[in-house]
């Protein structure tokens, strides 16, 4: 089938401004938006610029606003898309634009390393492994999904009008930590997120779940945080 | 033009490189270079588990481990190396643990362990429970758990820059020359230590598991600098690749109790392996698949593929232990593993070759002799543990245990080590490397130049070879550099140049290929990944030894390969038969 692709690209060392441009391109109903993307790159213009890896939504390079939302481009299928009409690409919004599709990708990692997103332990390690059941496992299974493609971040819109609001993903770093029955670094990290820019901030629209390509329920995740803080137990 | 200077040099951020960075940035001054972000590696596409004889939910142990790793890589691995693997094993899933890997867990609260391809109690016996899980997602686990160690521990990245030179003084290792996508800047690293850690090159093959920056950039990088390339004709395909796409589906969902059928609904693994049927080593779980094709007993309207049957699972199980493989299925495929069979055909996964190391992870610029200040380890580095067939989970076991020994390795080597002078103009290559292809007014495509390379792969070096076959391949694949020589780069900036780094990537890839076919042609019997038909037997008088490969250019400027032998390192375990 034919499709247009309408794609917002902006190249500063060519142009001042972002401008649409239209393609069409040939495709299967079960090809992927980066197929269409490759297609264009491949097969018409090589200046168009988007970072990509696995291709299977696993890695997190993808992200992307298609037709107004925010999904990764390798999970989403031209047929589930309503290929009769345009599809729109932009990047996503809130990180500065650097050449089309790709944004700068570090205020978003910064946020990331800020909330110590590893694990704090104390006292002399066990021999063999930490025991921990399976059920203490399972609390926090949701949010070791994350692949930190920032679809949730870039479609807030406290940290549209607001950089420097941590953002969803970063509570979900934590969050990842806060419930792992093994982690002992709850109150530093309770303490950074209790900041004017921390978890606060949100005011539960859920855009950040819908976006979510590994459907880790975001919302769900900054209100259990919210509810440590203020009873200050997980 | 910028200058940096580091003890330690790591190529790549995937698990063997960031495993490498935590031990080498805590002993010395290291930074790590990645054409990709950290957290992008394909290890995070890693899925089953990895294997360890912990002994949690019954009996085993590392020497069981090693024979089964030394016959499923159908007794090319060097068998001092796959002792070392398999017995640090432990310490390495533990140490993962201890990291902050969220594993699944026993009803005592141990790490838990499934069944996986090849993995046997006491030789063969029976299938044993050895591999560590989360899920079917450990590989994203591990990157994600030594990405957030590699914060904690403050190591340097140097993200999106891309390695395309090794630079040597006096047979040394002395740096590397990178360049910065972002700004399409060079930069030169000066170091005592460079560890290539950079991974596979899947993407010579057009139907693969691998990520699109598979393109072998580091094997690449040494090959262009006149040093070996070890067992490159071992390529593994993996059964369970989604039909037509080739996203792969963990071997985990046999592990887990998944059956394979052929369109007349029969368990036909059977047949192949009586004893551990669907859980045979991959090398033979393949073969048998695109047996069954071919004979004509293959699914869907070309019988182009066979079916991977979940139904008889509960629900739960699948949501609980196969939840990314089954979603993938719904996503590409739009089946549902609950109740349909999902179609699956052997998919380019894995290279068992790579750089040829010792076991400190050490590279070698020929049998004996090691490159001091070169380390590589990962997919890219050839020890060998994995012989001519890698078992399922080995890799990223081989990620953590080989690269945290080149880690240590690099980091003490640099600490009595000094830094060498630099060549004169030591960014000339890829100056010349970059704006030649920059400047180029050809008229080749890049993607038709790729895609043709992968149809001649597919069709004539995959599962089944032949002479003839890799012969065409070989007249294909010069065909191609020809036509390289044109190819036209349509992105003339300096920012974000990724149509100038795919061409880059694609010149790696003929490069690759072109070893991997004249190495596959030479060796006239099957062992392994490696299946002639013309030679359809294991050949141990004349075989038994690990191919190396070189690149020769004479006074004129014409390259040719030179193939040599080394011997297998063999220990405990005499060649057998290969039956399961």
């Amino acid at each position: 089938m034919d499709v247009k692709v309408k794609i917002l690209r902006y190249n500063p060392e060519v142009v001042d401004e972002a401008e649409w441009k239209t393609y069409s391109v040939t495709l299967q109903p079960t090809d992927r938006v980066l197929d269409a993307l490759h297609k264009v790159k491949w097969e018409q213009d090589g200046t168009l610029t988007f970072r990509r890896s696995c291709a299977h939504g696993v890695c997190g390079s993808d992200a992307m606003r298609i037709n107004g939302r925010n999904r990764l481009a390798c999970k989403t299928l031209i047929k589930d898309l309503n290929p009769e009409k345009e599809i729109t690409v932009e990047p996503i919004k809130g990180l500065p634009v650097l050449k089309d599709l790709v944004v700068d990708m570090e205020p978003f990692f910064d946020a990331y390393r800020s909330v110590m997103p590893f694990l704090v332990t104390s006292g002399h390690e066990p021999t063999r492994e930490r025991i921990q059941s399976q059920a203490d496992r399972d609390r926090f299974d949701d949010t070791t999904k994350c692949i930190l493609c920032a679809a949730c971040t870039t479609s807030c819109p406290v940290f549209w009008s607001d950089g420097q609001y941590f953002g969803p993903q970063a509570i979900v770093g934590a969050h990842r930590f806060i419930f792992d029955s093994r982690d002992e670094g709850t109150e530093q990290r309770l303490e950074i997120l209790n900041d004017k820019e921390g978890v606060w901030r949100c005011r539960t629209t859920f855009n950040c779940t819908d976006a979510c390509p590994r459907g880790i329920e975001v919302t769900k995740a900054i209100q259990e945080v919210k509810r440590a803080l203020i009873f200050r137990r997980v | 033009m910028q200058q940096h200077q580091y003890d330690v040099i790591i190529v790549g951020a995937g698990g063997a490189g960031m495993r490498a960075a935590l031990e080498s940035s805590k002993r010395t001054r290291t930074a790590v270079l990645t054409k990709l972000y950290p957290t992008r590696s394909h290890t995070g596409a890693a899925q089953g588990g990895m294997c360890a004889a912990l002994a949690n939910v019954e009996e085993d142990n590392w020497e069981w481990h090693t024979f089964d790793t030394v016959k499923g890589g159908d007794f090319l691995v060097d068998q001092d190396a796959a002792e070392v693997m398999c017995r640090e094993a432990v310490d390495a899933v533990l140490d993962l643990e201890k990291m902050g890997l969220p594993f699944n867990r026993t009803a005592e609260g141990k790490i838990d362990q499934r069944f996986f391809g090849g993995h046997t109690r006491n030789h063969g016996e029976a299938v044993v429970r050895r591999s560590c899980f989360a899920a079917d997602r450990t590989g994203h686990m591990i990157l994600q758990t030594l990405y957030q160690q590699c914060i904690k521990q403050n190591v340097e990245f140097f993200n999106e820059y891309y390695v395309l030179d090794l630079l040597m003084t006096d047979g040394k290792a002395s740096g590397v020359v990178a360049y910065e996508l972002a700004t399409g800047e060079l930069h030169v690293f000066s170091a005592k230590s460079v560890i290539f850690a950079s991974g596979g090159f899947g993407k010579v093959f057009r139907t693969t598991s691998n990520a699109h920056t598979l393109t072998g950039d580091g094997m690449g990088i040494v090959w262009r600098k006149g040093l070996p390339l070890e067992d490159m004709e071992f390529f593994q395909f993996h059964p369970t690749g989604l039909a037509g796409l080739g996203v792969l589906l963990s071997e985990a969902a046999r592990g887990e109790g998944g059956i394979l059928r052929n369109k007349d609904n029969e368990r036909f693994m059977e047949r192949y392996a009586p004893t551990v049927k669907d859980l045979a080593p991959r090398d033979m779980v393949a073969r048998a698949m695109a047996n069954e094709v071919r004979e004509g007993r293959g699914c869907g309207p070309d019988g182009a593929y066979v079916m991977l049957d979940l139904t008889h699972l509960e629900p739960a199980h699948i949501d609980a232990k196969l939840p990314d493989i089954t979603e993938f299925a719904r996503t590409y495929l739009g089946v549902e593993p609950y109740t349909e069979q999902i179609p699956v055909f052997p998919t380019a996964h894995y290279a068992m070759g790579g750089i040829p190391t010792n076991i400190k992870g050490e590279a070698l610029a020929n049998n004996e002799d090691v490159i001091p200040g070169l380390y590589a380890a990962g997919e890219v580095a050839c020890v060998s543990v994995h012989g001519a067939n890698r078992l399922g989970t080995n890799s990223l076991l081989d990620i953590n245990v080989f690269g945290r020994r080149a880690g240590i390795a690099a980091a003490e080597y640099a600490a009595t080590a000094s830094f060498e002078e630099l060549p004169a103009n030591p960014e000339a290559y890829v100056v010349e490397l970059v704006e030649g292809l920059r400047n180029s007014t050809g008229q080749e495509r890049i993607a038709a130049i790729r895609a043709d390379l992968q149809a001649t792969m597919d069709l004539n070096a995959q599962v089944y070879r032949t002479e003839g076959s890799l012969k065409q391949a070989l007249v294909d694949i010069a065909a191609l550099k020809e036509r390289f020589k044109n190819v036209a780069v349509q992105d003339k900036g300096k920012r974000f140049n990724t149509d100038l780094l795919e061409a880059v990537e694609l010149g790696f890839l003929l490069d690759l290929a072109e070893v991997l076919v004249v190495s596959a042609l030479e060796r006239k019997e099957s062992r392994g990944g490696h299946f002639r038909e013309d030679y359809d037997k294991r050949d141990d008088v004349n075989f038994m030894r690990h191919t190396m490969a070189y690149r020769e250019v004479d006074a004129d400027g014409n390259e040719t390969i030179r193939l040599d032998y080394k011997p297998v390192v063999q220990t405990r375990y005499k060649p057998m038969e290969r039956k399961y």
